[in-house]
Order: C-alpha cells, then structure tokens, then sequence
C-alpha cells in the first residue's frame, strides 16, 4: 500500500478576477521507503499541492480530490482535530527559507521541545534529553549549549538543521521537504542533502523533494514528477527521466541546463514552443 | 586587446568600534586581491556567502573605496576616497544585483528608472531620454508599453532585464553583474543568461560576473577566480580552473555541486542498491 496517495488534486484560490487554479489534477503516490521529487518552476503550483497535503493553506483555498490518502486513511474527510495529531508526527515538512520559519522569539531549544511535548507528552527532563539528541543526529556542535540560542544567532545552514531536527523529531513517516537547500552555499547544500539522505536511509521514510534545482533531483531522487502550470507535465523514474524525457517541457527544462550547454546561446522554454502549440498539450500522462 | 579593468592587491577591512566591555576588532573581508580583465571578456568570481565577494563588487563599482591596494580603469587609477569619482567614470561602471525584487524602487514608474541616469549626466533633453529608454527597453526584450508600468506589474526574469537595462542606459564599458541569476528560476535563468551574451557581443560589454553557481560559471567566463575567506585561492582560465583545480577549496566545490548527468545518476542509484 501506498503511504501517500493523491488523486486529480485541485486547489482554487478566490481572487477578485475570479477562482484562480493554482492545482489543475494531480495525481501522485509515494511508497514506504521511496524519495519522489516535484520539480518545476515558481507558480507550478508545487508547494501549495503539498500544503493541501498538510492542511496548511489558508480558508479561501478550495481544495477537492478524488482520492487523499495517508497510510490508508482519509485526509479529505477528516477533522481538522485529528489532522492535527498526524501532522508534523507522522508527516512532518521542513519549509523553505529556514531562517524565516522559525520564530524568532523563542530559543531553538523551545522549538524543537514543543513539538516534542505536543504530540509524544515527553516529561521535561526526557524532552530535553531527545532535544541534545536531535541536534547531534543533524550535525550541530555542542547541542547542550545551542539549545539556548535565538535562530539569530545561528547561521542559515545551522537553522536548516533545526528545521530538519524538528521535523524528525517524532520520528515521521513521510518528509516532506520544500525546497531545503535554496538559499543555501553549495557546500552546505551538499551537507544537507547528504544529512537527509542518510536520515531518510536510517529511519525508512517516505520522502518527497520540492525542488526547482535539477541537479538536487538527480543526487537524490528514485522517482521524479515535472509539474509546470498546476498540471502533471511527466512522471517518470530519475534515470529514465534524464536520459530520454518525454514530455516536451521536460525536455526544454534539461536543455535549458548550463551544464549542457552546446554551441553560443541556451536552449528556452520558449524554443519548445515555437510553433505556437498549447503547452498543455505537451503533457504525456 | 585593451586592459579595462585592473586590481592590484587590493585590501578591505572593516573596523568594529569597541563598547565599554568588549575591544574593537578589525574584519579583514578583503586580503589582497589582483586581477585584470580585457575588453570584452568576462571574469566570474566565485566564492560561498560571507567570502568576500560581494565586498569586493562594490569596490569595482566605485560604491566603497578600497582600504589600501589600487585600482585602475582603463588604465587610469582611480581612488575614491580621495575624491576622483566623477562624472564620466560613474558611467564607465554599472552594477546589476542579485536580487530584482529589491533593487528596483516600488513607487518609481519603469520609464522614469531608466531615465534617472542620463538626468544625472544632464545635457540629454527629455525626449531624448525618452527615445533612448524606449530603445533600451527593446534592446532587452521588453515593449514599449512597459514603459509606464511599475515593479510589481513584472516577473522575476523580467524585472532582471529592467536592472540590466538601466544599468546600459549610460554605456559603461565595464558591467558587474552580482549573481544576476541565483533569484530566477531554470527556464527564466537561460533566458537572462542568452541576454547577457547577446548583449557582451552587441556593445563589447566587460563583464564581472559573480556567483556561486559552477554551472553557470563554466557557460559564461572566460577566466575565473575563486575566493575563500577574502583570498583568491585560485585564478586562471575558465579551461584551467575547470580541467585542473590546485587548491583544496576549489576541488571542494565541485565535489559539492549537483551532476545532472546520466551517468552519475546511476552510479548514485547502483550505490543505494548495495547500502
């Protein structure tokens, strides 16, 4: 059984010019153990898909599916009361920009506690001790200490490992991670990806990546979904992906890759689209 | 080949005042960095956050003076603390930054953003002006129409055209571009990244191109330098940098940047078989 499993999702959004469709039908699943990563670009509607997964979108989104299910049960008609229970246990996020999603307020000791007595009603002592463990297993020297520091007084790499920390901290089912390593070095990149990886290795979770980077989907990924418009453009696994896309835009987002690069000038979105063909109509299914 | 832009040795460093319980301390940001570039060419100087090198791209730009080191125009030396910023050479150096969203002002109608400059040179009359930002405007990629819009009627890729373009509004010859594509997303980054070229060929544009992206390093410079902690830890030609890094950090950041190749996917797939 699939551990997460969605069915022609659709999110609509009320503006004043009317309901604006930001999901347009996507279908995805992700097995126990498997990575699957959502590539496309601002406005392909990647994240906010996945915030419908965790009820995070505000009140003038309307969300509908045919199918959503976690684990075997029923996201779309569940209370929000029990939602709550399984999200940020068994399907934690970690957000983009790490240094904007935690609360300035409070010490990242505090943060990662919370959670901890939330949803597993640690004692004191036990949550600080899963704490200093936490932020051991994410590579941050002298955990004892840094439990007491503001996430301003830490570095954007190191905040992301309290992001990380947090979301793991129940031991989760399912990750899902937005874009983790966008505003960070590529040497740090690199140390996170790795730190995810061998967390998703060593815990068995499902994982899905929401990334814009195509060199993140392929040091990570098993399964890959190119989304661009709010529509599923391709699905495919990684090294199938790469060596013979098939959807016309996927396509032009690997050509449009400095790494490939031929002769003067890149390749565009729009050289794909010359003759004035619908895009949509480029999505294999 | 003319020289445009020469660096010799040049040294930032910032100075913390000292409080009641704690000394000043002095920030070297900047150790002793030296480079040429000729006309025509492009030079990317490449580093992680915090090494450097955006300090070193407002030195370049004659928006802060070097500490001590000298740095030399077209031959001519120029040290703005001592006063040598005029006119003529505020327009023989543009920069565009990093992030489009902030460096154009919200309340300022696109029009009047590429106008200001040649208000400030003077001697253009105003339809002059007008004539010249509605060409500019086309030149890269842009309509007429967009002339009375305002930021916020325009895109991510889009608003980086409009920085490049009121930065080529007095014809510099020397442009320093301060990672003008890490804000914009794969297709749109493409589409910048073919400006910047057609642009380079069209006026003989020198570019100083800055970034942390190896990828878009190795399609666009012709030499590279990498900074670490304020030094150039290596310098040479793009083939010599790419084919055959000297220094450990260099090899460290092309061990860390993502492949996307076929190949390297598999090796990846075929090594968590195993584990």
């Amino acid at each position: 059984m699939a551990l997460l499993e969605i069915e022609n999702l659709v999110v609509e959004f009320q503006t004043t010019a009317g309901m604006f469709r930001a999901v347009d039908g996507v279908s995805l699943k992700v097995d126990e153990r498997e990575v699957l990563a959502i590539v496309g670009e601002s406005g392909s509607g990647k994240s906010v898909s996945m915030l419908a997964v965790m009820g995070l979108l505000p009140w003038t989104a309307n969300v509908t599916a045919d199918k959503m299910t976690f684990n075997g049960r029923d996201l779309l008609r569940m209370s929000d009361a029990e939602r709550r229970k399984i999200v940020g246990k068994d399907i934690a996020m970690i957000f983009q920009e790490p240094i904007a999603s935690l609360n300035p307020c409070y010490t990242v000791g505090f943060q990662i506690e919370e959670v901890l007595r939330f949803h597993l009603g640690m004692g004191r002592k036990q949550r600080r001790e899963r704490a200093i463990e936490l932020l051991t297993a994410v590579g941050i020297p002298n955990p004892a200490e840094r439990l007491n520091s503001f996430p301003h007084q830490m570095s954007g790499g190191q905040c992301q490992r309290v992001m990380i920390a947090m979301a793991i901290a129940c031991n989760p089912k399912l990750l899902i991670a937005d874009e983790p390593t966008t505003a960070l070095d590529v040497t740090i990149q690199k140390q996170i990806l790795d730190l995810l990886m061998q967390l998703q290795d060593e815990h068995g979770m499902g994982m899905i990546m929401i990334t814009h980077n195509m060199g993140v989907v392929a040091e990570t990924a098993d399964r890959v979904v190119v989304q661009y418009k709010g529509r599923k453009m391709e699905e495919a696994d990684v090294l199938t992906l790469f060596e013979n896309p098939r959807s016309n835009y996927t396509k032009a987002l690997l050509a449009a890759l400095p790494d490939n690069a031929t002769g003067d000038r890149l390749p565009t979105i729009a050289d794909y689209f010359k003759d004035g063909s619908d895009i949509a109509g480029a999505a294999v299914s | 080949m003319s020289v445009v832009l020469e660096a010799r040795n040049i040294v930032r460093d910032y100075h913390m005042p000292g409080s009641l319980f704690s000394k000043g301390r002095t920030i070297h940001a900047v150790k002793g960095v030296s480079f040429t570039v000729e006309k025509g060419r492009t030079l990317a100087i490449v580093g992680e956050s915090g090494c450097g090198k955006s300090t070193l791209a407002r030195i370049l730009t004659l928006i802060d003076p070097a500490t001590s080191g000298d740095l030399l125009i077209r031959g001519r030396k120029v040290d703005i603390a001592k006063g040598d910023l005029t006119k003529d050479l505020r327009r023989e150096v543009q920069i565009v930054f990093q992030n489009p969203y902030g460096s154009l002002n919200p309340r300022q109608k696109i029009g009047d953003a590429l106008t200001v400059p040649l208000v400030i040179q003077g001697n253009v009359p105003a339809d002059e002006r007008r004539d010249r930002a509605m060409a500019m405007l086309k030149k890269v990629g842009l309509s007429e129409e967009h002339y009375n819009r305002y930021p916020h009627m325009f895109s991510g890729g889009q608003r980086q055209r409009i920085a490049i373009a009121r930065a080529l509004m007095l014809n510099p010859s020397l442009l320093v571009l301060d990672e003008p594509v890490s804000a914009l997303d794969l297709s749109v980054q493409a589409q910048v990244l073919n400006l910047l070229a057609d642009l380079q060929d069209e006026f003989n544009l020198t570019y100083v191109f800055i970034s942390h992206d190896l990828s878009v390093v190795r399609y666009i410079a012709d030499e590279v330098m990498v900074m670490y902690f304020g030094e150039a830890v290596e310098y040479g030609t793009r083939d010599e940098v790419f084919s055959d890094p000297k220094h450990d950090y260099t090899k460290t950041l092309f061990v860390a940047t993502p492949r996307a190749d076929p190949a390297s996917i598999r090796a990846r797939l075929a090594r968590r078989k195993v584990a």
